[in-house]
């Protein structure tokens, strides 16, 4: 089973006098089409390429009941499936709860995950739902390859979870990579691991948002591998998903299959794990904050009334692009990849295929925007490169069943000089 | 099998919304969301989601289109719309209501 894949349009040929759908698009829809919820920062890796700067999980993050309230006001917009993310959903105590409690609400959940939590037992539990899908992030074809961005043991921890998912009888996870130059050239390999697994390989571009800002100009591939990347691509058609990922490699010939378009506040936001509402997944930031689910009247209140979605549904002029050629095919590009390489928003893209992203890159006057949210952790997780040094002890409990008798009195202290210190008579 | 006759085929038969099928209201229209095969379609003209939302209250199509306002030189390119939405199962032919199959369908619309 897929979720929304590329969205099917019926019109009517003969009478169509409607404006284009992406035009439509562009002005905002009711609710959005393709909404991503990232439930926790807490995550047991610490992949350089973070979108979100994932690793501590924030203590205002939003309570079970609050979940739930949002998932009763998605329900309620329509709002018919989520993305959920994080940081590492699986962590959150009450993650298997809420997704329960959407599913049971009409909204139908596909969860990323790198893999942790999904054991024999839950892969099978996930077996007998319905609408509900996976995502399994993967980011190299081998271990070598993927290890060296997401962590010592997160290949095999992710290859562990498709078997797992695989032998339950899970049909159709996904297998989510990001494209880097250093896995570039393994999309065959990706694409028959996913076959091995009845999986769909969902390829997206890498962000220079949350930590992949600091490896993105070692991690983003080159042109020469993004044209490589571009043919791929259209060779693979609609079997291999992309999220709309790489509208502005449209540049180098036809459209790719999807909207061509950037939906950030228009059909596409972000809700983050305290309740803030971004204009799109790879837009953390202050500039790109809509509102806050629980300050501001809750998720409809915020999708229909944030004064930053109104001026992202305005039509949205070329700028520095509109006398390109290319420009009506790739729309200049994804606006969180200009904003967090320091470009300007109306210019072109960091990558432009037509090479206009480098000069604008070589600008000395560039200044690459502050995270305005960090939770990485503050040290490597345990494991990565060296032990943490720290001692578990209990503490003598009056609940614990084990624990000894409480003594009748207390220890007699080193100074006594009663000879009957520590002597109680018999009664 | 010419045009006309799917054409009349469509028109005459009487059809309903897929219970697997929720509509969205939006601006142009609606937005159809499948929970069957999880697909989004999406219906761009008010009077097709008119159409369709009276398309179980009716007997054939053609009473639909005549309670929806649609003018009837239009009726062809709406047929052909109809066609595309039975296609993709957002709307499906209305059996008589002995004979519907009992729990069929998986989701709620």
């Amino acid at each position: 089973m897929t979720l929304l894949t590329e969205p099917a349009s019926t019109g009517l040929a003969a009478t169509e006098r409607a404006m284009p759908l992406v035009a439509r698009f562009e002005r905002g829809l009711a609710a959005p089409i393709c909404l991503t919820w990232e439930l926790t920062y807490a995550c047991n890796l610490s992949c350089v390429h973070c979108l979100s700067a994932s690793g501590r999980r924030d203590p205002r993050e939003l309570s079970t009941e609050q979940c739930e309230s949002i998932i009763d006001e998605l329900q309620a917009m329509q709002v018919f499936y989520v993305n959920v993310g994080g940081g590492e959903p699986t962590v959150r105590p009450d993650f298997w709860h809420l997704l329960e409690y959407a599913v049971n609400h009409q909204v139908g959940v596909k969860f990323s995950t790198n893999g942790v939590r999904i054991d024999a037992a839950r892969a099978r539990y996930l077996a007998s739902t319905d609408y509900v899908d996976v995502q399994v992030s993967l980011d190299g074809a081998t271990a070598a390859v993927n290890d060296q961005v997401r962590g010592e043991g997160s290949y095999a921890m992710a290859l562990r979870a498709l078997d797992n998912l695989t032998t339950a009888g899970f049909r159709d996870a996904k297998i989510s990579v990001v494209v880097t130059r250093h896995n570039v050239d393994q999309l065959d390999e990706f694409k028959r691991i996913a076959d091995d697994h009845g999986a769909t390989l969902r390829l997206t571009r890498l962000r220079p948002s949350g930590r992949g800002a600091d490896v993105w100009d070692e991690l983003h591939p080159t042109h020469d591998q993004q044209r490589d990347l571009y043919e791929w691509l259209v060779r693979a058609g609609e079997k291999v998903l992309t999220g709309d990922s790489f509208f502005h490699l449209a540049g180098f010939g036809e459209k790719l299959p999807g909207l061509n378009l950037c939906g950030a506040g228009r059909v596409v936001c972000l809700i983050d794990p305290v309740g803030d509402v971004y204009a799109c997944p790879f837009t953390i930031h202050e500039t790109f904050r809509a509102g806050n689910i629980v300050t501001d009247g809750g998720f409809a209140q915020v999708w229909r009334t944030s004064e930053l979605f109104g001026r992202l549904r305005e039509p949205q002029g070329g700028g520095a692009c509109s006398a390109c050629q290319h420009y009506d095919v790739c729309r200049g590009g994804c606006m969180a990849a200009k904003f967090f390489t320091g470009l300007p928003l109306d210019g072109p893209d960091p990558e432009c295929v037509q090479g206009y992203g480098q000069a604008a890159l070589a600008d000395p006057q560039r200044t690459v925007p502050a995270l305005s949210l960090d939770h990485s952790h503050r040290r490597e997780p345990a494991g990565r490169r060296e032990p943490v040094l720290l001692q578990l002890g209990t503490r003598p409990d009056a609940a614990t069943p084990a624990a000894p008798a409480a003594p009748a009195a207390p220890p007699v202290s080193a100074c006594a000089e009663n000879p009957l210190a520590g002597f109680t008579p018999a009664r | 099998m010419s045009t006309d006759t799917l054409e009349d085929q469509t028109l005459d038969a009487a059809w309903e919304l897929s219970r697997s099928v929720a509509l969205r209201p939006e601006s142009f229209g609606a937005l159809a969301y499948h929970f069957g095969n999880r697909r989004l379609i999406f219906l761009k003209r008010r009077e097709l989601v008119e159409v369709v939302r009276g398309l179980g209250d009716a007997p054939d199509a053609r009473t639909a289109l005549r309670r929806a306002g649609v003018p009837a030189e239009q009726w062809a390119s709406f047929a052909a719309a109809l066609r595309g939405l039975a296609d993709a199962d957002v709307i499906r032919p209305r059996q008589p209501a002995a004979e519907q199959p009992a729990g069929e369908q998986g989701e709620p619309g």
